[in-house]
């Protein structure tokens, strides 16, 4: 193959593999920290792209076209306002349901992303249609060979790397990350040991949820084009992606994504039957790699699990 | 004595009411269905052919001459075969609805025929162009007054060809509706001496297309053809834009809309598509429909199919009008329907329901416009369209 073919296909790849992974890590850190699955992330995502969609007409409204101001300050509004939202979630849906099964957190939630879904798609004006997305990224490209490298993807890219990296080092290297590992570890012995639990909870939720309306704003420039039921599929690959990465593990959830997104440029590119199949394809070889390893490709380590 | 003008007046009403078909000076009103979709990536043309087909019913019912008031009942099939099957129920089974003006999709269109054949519901399709929607039944309700995926994929390829094109990749949706005009437009281009290099097919919910447009980046088709919707085709050619794709991109009916080049601003200059019928404002009754479409301010334009759906409303009242509102009568007249005068030209429906239409019009999208192919600068080489010297 055409190395700029390869690099083309390998560039699509990761910027897919970044979307995936920003609602994978979510999807993860709250199993971590509660063994929960928040199945409404999905929609967080989509909420997020529109809020960020929102900000930007009203921006646009004020006459306000910087356009490096208008995607910061998009980008904090989408963050910020889906923070709250995790927050919000944890505290009246995830927290009271914790003497409850499992179960019934999955379920609420599930019905929570069919609210968010029909509340945006009935209440944004036009709202059941494809909302065109505003190119606020600079959009010069330079040619190598075949590989078109474009500035707003790489933009794009890097941010979104950038975000999970943070995310990351908030987990691993703070005082703060250190109380969610120690609940994820044990929250009995954490809450004893004098952290207070609850607010633990609803910053890493917050800070999952957050990463998610980020994830959504990636998405939104880089497809320019965002719809009320994007995050339906957008929640299960991220979720098939933590599982598949190994759920509690940030490092897996980030694997799980890009593992997710090559399947799917293989998928699309490499089967000889259409290309319409590479759903068909990611998702069943993701089944058969959760039957070779049911507790992802990095598993948490024993001591972690609840 | 009050008392009795009014029981006087209630049974003067409860006649008319009793007796359908006795003539008296307050009209019986018929409700008749129009269906497309009101909701998802197509609803601007399903809007735009819902405001249509309201404005013939209000032409029609201030109409002092008419014998009938029309009451249009509007359901939103949402471009989906199972809602669209759930509506044509829904109306079929309303006895008091004697006749639809339905469905823009063809994915649509094709799944209902059978719901209104068990129905014994007369509908006219005023926007789906899949042939087998009157050629693939013997179905007496059925008919249409668009034209067919054929002429308009025979017509392309003629066009693109003689344009010094040599190949294609072609892209579709896995729809009957993509898949139809992939296969006539195959059929059609290899006659005319194109040559496919490779055919994609695409889920007609899908979002990223990057990894199959850079497989069509590799294989350098001087063109890209799309068949199917407006959703997709917006996101094709904002995806080519992205990974630097310079092949020339065309599509089916299915992309002329306005909000194709909404969406797309400056990036959906230069494409190329095609209509069954000649644009409205050359119609003999075009610039009557655009006018009496303006006077009624509705919020949404009328899009590439409205006057269909406009003359498909005016054919279903003139026959009630001639024939009562029966289901058997009206679809015995509609099947005799010849040289009807519309605004579209004349209407013949054939055997099958279908109406022959001869013409097909190219268009070129120009300065955030579909212009006619003929008119546009890229016909008379002020400008070119990619890959063209």
């Amino acid at each position: 193959m055409d190395p700029g073919v390869a690099a083309q296909y390998a560039f699509n790849g990761l910027m897919l593999g970044v979307i995936y992974a920003m609602v994978a890590v979510g999807f993860t850190l709250f199993f971590g920290v509660l063994d929960v699955i928040q199945f409404a992330h999905g929609d967080v995502v989509m909420a997020g792209a529109f809020v960020a969609l929102a900000t930007s007409l009203a921006l646009h409204a004020l006459g306000i076209a910087v356009p490096a101001l208008v995607v910061i300050v998009v980008a904090c509004a989408a963050g910020l306002a889906m923070a709250l939202v995790g927050a919000l979630i944890a505290r009246y849906l995830v927290l009271p349901l914790r003497a409850a099964p499992a179960f019934n957190t999955l379920l609420v939630t599930l019905m929570l992303g069919s609210i968010l879904r029909e509340l945006v798609r009935l209440f944004y004006p036009n709202g059941s249609n494809p909302q065109p997305f505003p190119r606020l990224l600079p959009t010069v490209s330079k040619n190598l060979g075949n590989f078109t490298l474009r500035l707003d993807s790489v933009i794009l890219l890097v941010t979104g790397i950038a975000t999970i990296v943070m995310v990351n080092l908030v987990v691993r290297r703070t005082r703060f990350g250190l109380a969610i590992r120690a609940v994820a570890q044990d929250s009995d012995t954490a809450r004893s040991m004098g952290i207070d639990f609850e607010r633990v909870v609803l910053v890493t939720f917050a800070i999952g949820s957050a990463l998610a309306g980020i994830a959504g704003v990636v998405y939104g420039l880089y497809y320019n084009e965002v719809n009320f039921d994007i995050g339906l599929l957008l929640g299960v690959i991220g979720f098939s992606a933590a599982v598949v990465g190994g759920l509690g593990s940030i490092y897996g959830a980030i694997l799980g994504g890009f593992l997710f997104a090559a399947l799917q440029t293989i998928g699309s590119v490499a089967l000889p039957v259409s290309s319409a199949y590479n759903n068909v394809f990611a998702f069943a070889v993701v089944i058969i790699l959760m039957t070779w390893k049911p507790t992802g490709l990095i598993a948490e380590r024993p001591s972690e699990r609840a | 004595m009050q008392r009795m003008m009014l029981t006087a007046c209630a049974f003067a009403l409860a006649c008319v009411a009793a007796v359908p078909s006795m003539p008296a000076s307050a009209k019986e009103t018929v409700k008749i269905v129009y269906i497309g979709p009101l909701t998802g990536g197509n609803a601007a043309l399903g809007l735009g052919g819902r405001n249509s087909a309201d404005l013939a019913v209000q032409l029609h019912n201030a109409d002092a001459k008419a014998k009938y008031t029309f009451d249009l009942v509007k359901l939103d099939d949402q471009c989906k075969p199972d809602i669209g099957v759930q509506v044509a129920t829904k109306a079929g089974a309303d006895s008091s609805i004697i006749a639809g003006i339905t469905h823009y999709c063809s994915a649509v269109a094709i799944a209902t025929v059978d719901t209104y054949h068990k129905f014994g519901l007369p509908v006219i399709v005023w926007g789906a162009v899949l042939p087998a929607i009157t050629y693939g039944n013997d179905y007496p309700e059925i008919h249409r007054v668009n034209g067919t995926m054929i002429n308009q994929n025979e017509v392309n390829a003629k066009l693109v060809t003689s344009l010094g094109y040599k190949t294609w990749v072609i892209i579709h949706d896995t729809t009957d509706y993509g898949k139809g005009h992939d296969e006539y437009f195959t059929k059609f281009l290899t006659q005319d001496g194109g040559k496919v290099l490779a055919d994609f097919g695409v889920g007609a919910d899908q979002q990223d297309f990057t990894a199959i447009l850079t497989k069509v980046k590799e294989l350098h088709p001087d063109v890209v053809y799309f068949g199917g919707l407006t959703p997709i085709g917006v996101r094709l050619r904002s995806q080519m834009d992205k990974l630097g794709i310079q092949s020339q991109f065309e599509g089916t009916s299915g992309i002329v809309s306005d909000s194709y080049i909404q969406a797309l601003g400056p990036i959906a200059e230069g494409t190329i598509a095609f209509i069954d019928g000649a644009p409205i404002e050359k119609l003999p009754g075009g610039k009557f429909f655009l006018d009496q479409y303006a006077a009624h301010h509705y919020a949404e334009p009328p899009e590439a199919y409205g006057a269909y759906a406009f003359v498909a409303a005016n054919l279903i009242m003139d026959a009630i009008e001639k024939v009562g509102p029966n289901r058997k009568a009206v679809t015995a007249e509609l099947a005799k329907t010849k040289d009807h005068p519309s605004i579209v030209g004349p209407i013949t429906f054939d055997a099958h329901g279908q109406n022959i239409v001869p013409i097909v019009t190219a268009y070129v999208v120009q300065d955030g416009k579909w212009v006619v192919w003929q008119d546009s600068d890229y016909a008379k080489g002020k400008r070119k369209l990619a890959g063209r010297k």
